[in-house]
């Protein structure tokens, strides 16, 4: 059944499908726009743990503990989970096409990453406050 | 969607082999795909060995005089045979080009020939290509004006018209989009390379006037952002145009009218 309807429709009313879904832009432009931003906090994050190989609890606790340091950790946090969701949504748009199964997965991976997203910040919040 | 096994009835046997080189100086095996919708039969890879003195220098030359001289049933698609027609294009020698365009020394070995990847076979060498042009009608590829027809013709300054240079040229033979492993796994919804490219040849003409109309209805996560930039596009384009910068101008004109 399913093929035979298929293969009645016009090529055309294939083709224009459900039309253009008018967005995809924002999505497009946030990809970049996050992949600038995490050139810098990465390479700060890098050097940041290089710069602490070796060190106890108590120096890593106190590096958070300065201003500067707490608000680069919250925005690498933050722009690197939001980076990965959007970057793993394309891959499965891209590769799963059965539809429950891809709206399944990018669910599944958008609140996995806005809770680890959540929990980073949380983590970064409670030793600047000084728990 | 990825398909990592081949659909059932697609595997490709070995055919014959027919020789009619007679122990020619200048003998080679063309290896090409067969398939018939008619036998119910896998499809399978013929070898012909044939003498390169008996045709011309071009693969093409070598199907043709594979179909008249060796074997009729061998079926594929050409017209012009100098590139400005697109109707040969196939996959030779793991690329796809057109088969009146390459010569036969440039494929160093036996000559494997397929059909353009990823599509529908109607036969042989023969792909089916109802959806791509059905695609290719979706942007309206014609010139289209909200202002009255003039009483001439539209005039154009000759820097807008050296913008459609590299846009014009496309044949639509569709090498680039049937290389795009995007336009493989997403076509139906994709428009690929070769439909981006003509669709962004009418974007960029100053005498069209629904510019705004066809950016709408190519704002789409499938339609235009399947595009990853993979290069495969431009890599394999037999007119040496660039189908992956007709996009990227595409993409900024997304961005700029926001």
């Amino acid at each position: 059944m399913a093929s035979n309807s298929k293969t009645l429709r016009s090529p055309l009313q294939v083709a224009r499908g459900l039309g253009s879904a008018k967005h995809g832009t924002e999505h497009w432009w946030s990809q970049r726009l996050t992949s600038i931003a995490l050139v810098p906090l990465t390479v700060w994050f890098v050097f940041g743990v290089i710069g602490h190989l070796g060190a106890d609890h108590a120096a890593f606790v106190a590096w958070m503990k300065s201003p500067f340091s707490a608000v680069m950790m919250i925005l690498t946090a933050v722009v690197t989970f939001h980076h990965a969701q959007s970057g793993l949504q394309v891959v499965i748009e891209d590769y799963v096409n059965v539809e429950w199964q891809k709206m399944a997965l990018i669910i599944g991976v958008k609140f996995l990453s806005f809770a680890l997203a959540a929990a980073c910040v949380l983590a970064v919040v409670k030793i600047f406050i000084g728990a | 969607m990825v398909e990592f096994n081949l659909p059932a009835n697609s595997k490709v046997g070995v055919g014959k082999t027919v020789n009619v080189a007679n122990g020619a100086k200048r003998a080679k095996t063309f290896k090409i795909y067969r398939w018939n919708p008619d036998d119910g039969q896998n499809p399978r890879v013929d070898s012909y060995v044939v003498d390169l003195d008996k045709f011309g220098p071009m693969i093409l030359d070598a199907i043709i005089y594979i179909k008249n001289q060796v074997d009729s049933t061998l079926t594929f698609r050409r017209s012009c045979r100098e590139g400005i027609c697109g109707s040969c294009a196939m996959n030779i020698d793991g690329t796809n080009t057109l088969a009146c365009l390459k010569a036969i020394d440039e494929v160093p070995g036996d000559v494997k020939i397929y059909p353009l990847p990823h599509m529908p076979v109607v036969k042989d060498l023969v792909p089916d290509l109802k959806h791509i042009y059905a695609q290719l009608a979706s942007i309206k590829p014609w010139l289209q004006s909200q202002s009255p027809a003039p009483s001439r013709e539209r005039l154009q300054s000759p820097e807008d018209r050296a913008k459609l240079d590299g846009l014009y040229e496309c044949i639509l033979c569709f090498c680039c989009s049937t290389s795009c492993p995007s336009y493989w796994w997403n076509g139906d919804r994709y428009l690929g390379p070769s439909i981006l490219l003509q669709a962004y040849r009418w974007i960029a003409d100053s005498r069209d006037e629904m510019t705004g109309e066809r950016l709408d209805n190519l704002e789409d996560p499938f339609r235009l952002y399947r595009c990853h930039t993979i290069m495969n596009c431009t890599k394999a384009c037999p007119k040496g145009l660039n189908p992956a910068k007709a996009i990227a101008e595409i993409k900024k004109l997304m961005v700029a009218r926001r």
